[in-house]
């Protein structure tokens, strides 16, 4: 359709409510920046094209960081040079949605020069808008990857040197080597036979990932009149006597006319066979459902670092609670730690068991510590709250928990493992323990899960003892001694 | 703004539509001087006026005829909200 009157296109808000200060119409570029002619552009499209309800701009680091504050459509502000995982991730989330990833020079060739040549590589169905002015803009015009040689910035004074800081990257050149992107095309703002190419590169690159084409890429050589330090009709000038001249407009790669890949089919999968593959069992056991006990307010919501030797059953322990927990209608995460101290220090996990939803698996402030080892119980002691419940296996933790202002249980845990015949089962001692102790969760859904999460059979009439006698452990205890623990020594 | 259609006046009423239903509308307040627009004006029918604007720039504006309404200076200008132009309207 071509339209009667050019206007601020409505994929803009009508007023830029997010930018500070008392002027929300104009844009926080400086005069004659290319980014704002770019913004106007995509807008458009995104009016053209009736996509801005479904449009997800992901904004980098550098002069264009604020263009949440423009764009009516989903924003996300991505971590230096990291737009294109987050397009990715978006993209893959939300097949449907248009993904724009829009970087400057220093975001894309600096620092994020790795993203870009994978997500390309992928050949993700995004747009990629790569806004290429030769600087380092916002920080105060250092040299940037793309900075030409003999180019004077802040920080080549002397221009830049092959010697010293090698050649400009030419993204468009280095991409079109890759077998994946669909459309690779180098454009410039500045006079207007180029902002119209402009123009049209990046609604034909709006309109491949609508078509569901792949991977798009726009180089769009812009002025930054203050990096350079010259007058918007001198930058204007620079570009098409010089930049143009060294980084070269034109298409370096369009197979938007053959047909779509396949490879950009989303595979979908059904819970059933998703069940299958992660060796859950049938519908009617998973809708087994326990009843949540009453627990003590001091025991709900717990967050629980579990911790050990590896081969103790530290994750497994995890999973467990983690299971009951969510049979038992809580809100519940697993966290497993991966770090380097797995091989042969301590491996930990960290639960969430709530009540609530959760909203990071992450366990900052620990509520519960079940120390399995030594290490454990030194490393991770100071980090559990006030009043909080250290449980510590005390067979292979020769010293008293020193804090004075926690709750302590002290379990031979694998002392009594090593009774029953078995020594990995620790574990599962402490877990007898710690259900005793709160009540989190019914002893038929720990023994319910137990069953269902073990591999081998033998295992069951083990683990069922062991649970019992961690459990019996503390309530004979707790009988004896009529008082809450304190520092005793098993 | 004030697009002056003065010259209109005593002209054939049907030349007149065709030839200046083209204008171009420039909100000064949200000018930054760049001057990108003037120089990628063919007609060169804009121009920088005298008074400071609040961003405390000389805003572009309109002479007043003489538009096109070819859109140029809409898609060179950098700001999403200065520029706003009219094309001529074609009779079909
Ligand atoms: S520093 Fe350059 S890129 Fe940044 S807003 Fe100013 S002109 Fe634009
Ligand atoms: S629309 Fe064309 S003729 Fe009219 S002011 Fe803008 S550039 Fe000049
Ligand atoms: S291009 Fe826009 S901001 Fe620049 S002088 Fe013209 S109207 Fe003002």
């Amino acid at each position: 359709m071509i339209k009667d009157i050019l206007q601020k296109p409505e994929s803009f808000y009508k007023e830029f409510y997010r930018k500070s200060g008392s002027n929300k119409l104009t844009t926080h570029y400086c005069p004659g920046c290319g980014h704002g002619v770019i913004h106007k552009l995509i807008a458009e499209a995104m009016d053209d094209f009736g996509i801005s309800n479904k449009s997800v701009v992901i904004s980098p680091v550098g002069c264009s960081v604020f263009a949440y504050y423009y764009f009516d459509c989903g924003n996300i502000q991505a971590p230096h040079g990291r737009a294109p995982a987050v397009a990715t991730g978006v993209k893959r989330a939300i097949p449907g949605s248009i993904v724009i990833s829009y970087q400057g020079d220093g975001d894309l060739a600096g620092i994020g020069g790795n993203e870009i040549l994978h997500a390309a590589n992928r050949g993700e169905n995004i747009s990629v808008f790569f806004v290429n002015n030769a600087i380092y803009g916002m920080t105060g015009s250092q040299m940037a990857p793309t900075t030409l040689i003999g180019q004077k910035t802040t920080t080549t004074p002397y221009g830049r040197s092959i010697q010293n800081e090698g050649y400009p990257i030419k993204v468009c050149e280095l991409l079109a080597t890759l077998e994946a992107p669909v459309y690779i095309e180098r454009v410039a703002i500045s006079d207007t036979k180029n902002v119209m190419k402009a123009r049209k590169a990046i609604r034909k690159a709006l309109q491949n990932q609508v078509e569901n084409k792949g991977f798009s890429l726009v180089e769009i050589l812009s002025p930054c009149p203050t990096g350079w330090g010259v007058k918007p009709t001198e930058a204007k000038k620079w570009i098409e006597e010089v930049l143009s001249k060294n980084f070269h407009l034109g298409i370096f790669k369009d197979k938007t006319s053959e047909p779509v890949a396949l490879l950009n089919e989303a595979k979908k999968f059904d819970p059933e066979e998703i069940k299958k593959i992660i060796g859950e069992k049938n519908q009617n056991e998973q809708d087994t459902k326990f009843s949540k006990p009453d627990v003590k307010p001091k025991y709900q919501n717990p967050r629980i670092k579990i911790s050990g030797f590896g081969g103790q059953g530290i994750l497994f322990l995890g999973q467990l609670l983690s299971k009951c927990a969510m049979i038992s209608d809580y809100y519940t995460t697993w966290l497993p730690s991966y770090g380097p101290e797995m091989r042969g220090g301590t491996a930990n996990c960290q639960v969430n068991i709530s009540n609530k939803r959760i909203g990071s698996p992450l366990v900052t402030e620990t509520d519960v510590l079940i120390a399995m080892n030594l290490p454990s119980l030194d490393k991770f002691e100071n980090d559990v709250k006030k009043d909080g419940l250290i449980l510590v296996n005390s067979s292979l933790i020769g010293r008293n928990v020193r804090r004075g202002d926690v709750e302590v249980l002290y379990v031979p845990a694998t002392r009594i493992a090593d009774e029953i015949g078995n020594t990995k089962v620790a574990n599962i001692v402490m877990l007898g323990a710690y259900i005793a102790q709160t009540k989190i969760v019914s002893n038929d859904c720990v023994l319910y899960t137990t069953n269902h999460s073990v591999k081998k059979k033998e295992f069951l009439k083990v683990n069922e003892e062991v649970f019992r006698r961690g459990m019996e452990y503390v309530i004979s205890y707790k009988r004896k001694s009529n008082k809450e623990f304190d520092t005793v020594i098993f | 703004m004030n697009s002056m259609n003065l010259a209109l006046v005593n002209e054939d009423p049907e030349q007149k539509k065709r030839k200046h239903s083209a204008r171009v509308e420039i909100e000064g307040e949200l000018c930054k001087e760049c001057l990108l627009c003037i120089e990628a004006c063919a007609p060169d029918v804009l121009k920088v006026s005298q008074k400071l604007n609040k961003l405390g720039y000389h805003a572009v504006e309109y002479i007043g005829e003489g538009c096109t309404g070819c859109g140029v200076c809409f898609y060179v200008c950098p700001e999403p909200g200065t520029i706003k132009v009219y094309k001529r309207i074609n009779e079909s």
